[in-house]
């Protein structure tokens, strides 16, 4: 195994090909796996990928309104997270499982 | 730093309509609280005169057009426009629900509480000059449509319904949000304008290709939001699950909100890189006709059925985003406006057949209306043959305007495949017509509920207006162009 | 240099979490490895000098939403699902579309990076905007950013009033 590369700062594209990879792993975990509740952790991932890249991009700029839209994105992120889980409450009364497969009365 | 940071009363005039519509809802939510029972029909009166006055203040603003609160908020024709459009679309929303509310049993404060929060979130959407002010006002459209589509709680297909709009939503969110953040930082800004600016000045050719994928990721974002192919697969569980008339309220307003954010981004901001991304809105336009209506052919549930048109409608304005030209976005505004009328007045009719607990929602439950109930199945017609794009009714200029703005854009061919598409739409509207109109009704004669006068209004207001700008398009061209204004 | 070094540890931390999180198949377990891949994306914000983000990241992230998930995981008694069947039956589709995509950010990073960072504007308040202190993006959040910090409140208020309501007990 070749050293690991050190400089004295890690470069931004680091972080960005990090981020890219975070949200890769969002984005899979969201299309295979069955766990309602998992799927939701992914989506999570994929938001914690975008707000990664938008402090990336602000400490690369120098500015601080990549702070303020990841301030923003988590503040979403929460409210999300409040309705998604009253929205799997009710799933879970109504049809007492979580597999995304076996929801799937609707259709013709 | 700014000395002072208040916002001016001239901002506070531009901003008014969303003022308006928030402290009702705030209100509204405290009025539910302390009412006694039976004065709860009072509330939806209370809704409705909301939404009229916010509609007031959103043409009154126009008086004064420009930005607001730093150029986060622009009031332009465009955004007039839409505007109007949405808290329209919310205003016979309500009109068409609360007949529905009532036979279902269910608790009508929340939901026009969630109704205003909604249109306020699309007001957004569409006055916003800036990326981060766009996701916030889609964010508060979708949440407030989520918890819409799962109204009755006990319910397993409302909550299914909910689930699948949340999940593949918040999914779609993720692939905007990801596209943002690469244009800050390709940019620097997220102000629209500024993007512009930087994208049309500046030597871009060697982060092309970066630009090009930020596109496209909010291209996925877009377009799960508007329900165009290939990302439309929510669409149809989410509108045959969810009540029938939330269903025509997020196929009209949201969706007309989704796509006038669509053009802003992509036809302001986005312009200096026009022929990166429009191959993939030409190709994603096809392909949403193709699939909407070739799927819509073998549905047997109406609701499911309105979806898939639904998915097809969006194609068609994809076709007039593929154009991006003053002519495609002007027919883009007349298509949005005439199909939000249509779909409500058809879901009016499905609001009032499918009866208690939405039990008949089959094609062949409709059978023999037109002895039953020939108001609403003449009015079914008119909408049908709307939707079909039958000359005389709004759907026909829709489809004109934007076939000719197509032409103009030289997409011969996207006009000639459009063209056929909607000739295979035809066959399953007019199928439903032959149900209609030829078959004996079977054992489904109990279901003869009275429409109630709100619902009346909606079906009957919307079928005048379809014909009235099918017969007049003009009153409606002459408004959309002299609106197609985009502030930079 | 420590700088580097730390980025490797948030790096493993963010990217092992992230992994273990969907593949675990107890729903806790998935839970808890999500909270170690934020601690790691929380300590890439220090390394960024976003402060507080990362106080944000730790509190409402992991004191609120985290905390939130696992209330809902055991109040829904989740044992039997840990047991079934864990991929959905598409997943050779999904594997093949991630790898693609994946591969595609790849690329087209590889290729495109250099054209990065081109319009260095500085456009909030000039030199030295990577502090990210806490007062700065308190100057800029109270007043370019007032608009969406005060409609964000609408926001909220939307979901407390949807899941109250979705989550209330049944009355009749």
């Amino acid at each position: 195994m070749p050293p690991l590369p050190i400089p004295e700062h890690p470069p931004v594209a680091w972080y960005l090909i990090l981020s890219a990879i975070l949200f890769g792993l969002g984005v899979a975990g969201f299309l295979f796996r069955r766990n309602i509740i998992t799927v939701f952790m992914s989506i999570e991932l994929m938001l914690n990928a975008v707000n990664l890249s938008f402090i990336a991009f602000s400490y690369q700029l120098k500015q601080v309104s990549g702070h303020i839209f990841t301030f923003f994105v988590m503040v979403v992120a929460a409210a999300e997270a409040a309705v998604g889980l009253a929205i799997i409450l009710t799933i879970y009364k109504n049809k007492s499982t979580l597999e995304v497969d076996e929801i799937n009365s609707l259709n013709n | 730093m700014p000395a002072s940071f208040m916002p001016s009363a001239q901002e506070m005039m531009r901003f008014l309509p969303e003022t308006l519509l928030t402290l009702a809802g705030v209100f509204l939510m405290v009025l539910e609280a302390i009412m006694a029972p039976e004065n709860k029909g009072r509330l939806k009166a209370f809704a409705l005169f909301a939404l009229a006055a916010a509609l007031a203040a959103a043409v009154i603003a126009y008086n004064d057009p420009g930005p607001a609160f730093n150029r986060l908020l622009i009031i332009d024709g465009f955004a007039t426009f839409f505007r109007v459009l949405v808290i329209g679309v919310a205003i016979l929303a309500v009109l068409g629900s609360s007949q529905y509310l009532a036979r279902e049993g269910a608790n009508p404060g929340e939901y026009w509480a969630l109704v205003l929060f909604s249109v306020v979130g699309q007001s957004l959407m569409v006055t916003s000059n800036e990326l981060i002010m766009i996701f916030i006002g889609l964010e508060i459209s979708s949440i407030a449509s989520y918890v819409l589509a799962g109204y009755l709680r006990d319910d397993a297909r409302n909550s299914e319904s909910a689930l699948k709009y949340f999940l593949l939503g918040s999914f779609a969110t993720g692939f905007l949000l990801y596209g943002v953040a690469w244009i800050y930082g390709l940019t620097g800004t997220t102000d629209l304008s500024q993007i512009r600016a930087d994208l049309a000045n500046r030597d871009i050719s060697n982060s092309m290709m970066m630009i090009g994928a930020a596109c496209a990721l909010m291209f996925v974002g877009f377009a799960f939001k508007v329900s165009a192919a290939p990302f439309q697969v929510w669409a149809p569980d989410v509108y045959q699950g969810a009540p029938s008339p939330v269903a025509a309220f997020l196929s009209s307003g949201p969706k007309a909100a989704a796509f006038a954010m669509f053009l802003r981004v992509f036809v302001t901001a986005f312009e200096p890189v026009a022929d990166r991304w429009e191959p993939i809105v030409w190709a994603s336009a096809l392909v949403t006709m193709i699939v909407g209506n070739f799927a819509a052919l073998r549905q047997t549930n109406v609701k499911r059925l309105m979806a898939y048109s639904s998915i097809a409608h969006a194609g068609y304005v994809m076709v007039a985003v593929a154009t991006h030209s003053k002519l495609g976005i002007e027919a883009a505004m007349f298509y949005l406006a005439a199909y939000a009328l249509t779909n409500l007045g058809a879901f009016a009719v499905i609001t009032c057949l499918v009866g208690k607990g939405e039990r008949f929602v089959e094609i062949k439950d409709l059978a023999g209306l037109g002895a039953r109930q020939p108001l609403s199945a003449a009015m079914l017609t008119i909408f049908l043959l709307s939707l079909i794009g039958v000359p005389l009714t709004g759907g026909f200029f829709g489809k004109f305007y934007i076939f000719k703005a197509a032409l103009d854009a030289r997409l011969i061919w996207l006009t000639v495949l459009g063209l056929l598409n909607s000739a295979v739409a035809a066959y399953y509207y007019l199928r439903i017509l032959v149900v209609m109109y030829m078959e004996e009704p079977g054992d489904t004669v109990e279901n003869t509920q009275e429409m109630g006068g709100a619902l009346k209004f909606v079906l009957v207001g919307s079928a005048v207006a379809t014909l009235v700008i099918g017969t007049f398009p003009s009153l409606l061209l002459d408004v959309a162009s002299r609106y197609a204004v985009l502030g930079r | 240099m420590i700088d580097t070094a730390l980025f490797y540890v948030f790096a493993l931390m963010t990217l092992g979490g992230g992994i273990l999180c969907i593949t675990r198949r107890n729903a806790v377990h998935a839970a808890i490895w999500l909270i170690a891949s934020l601690m790691g994306v929380a300590g890439l914000f220090l390394l960024q000098r976003a402060e507080f983000l990362f106080a944000v990241q730790i509190v409402l992230y992991i004191g609120g939403i985290m905390v939130l998930f696992l209330f809902v995981i055991m109040l829904i008694n989740l044992d039997t699902a840990a047991a079934e069947r864990q991929y959905s039956g598409q997943w050779k589709l999904a594997l093949g579309a991630v790898v693609l995509a994946g591969g595609e950010i790849a690329w087209v990073m590889a290729r495109g990076l250099p054209g990065l960072g081109a319009a260095a504007a500085v456009q909030d308040g000039g030199e030295g905007g990577s502090d990210g202190n806490v007062e700065r993006l308190a100057d800029l959040l109270f007043s370019e950013y007032l608009l969406p910090f005060e409609i964000v409140s609408i926001l909220l208020l939307a979901a407390i009033v949807g899941s109250v309501f979705l989550a209330r007990r049944r009355t009749s």
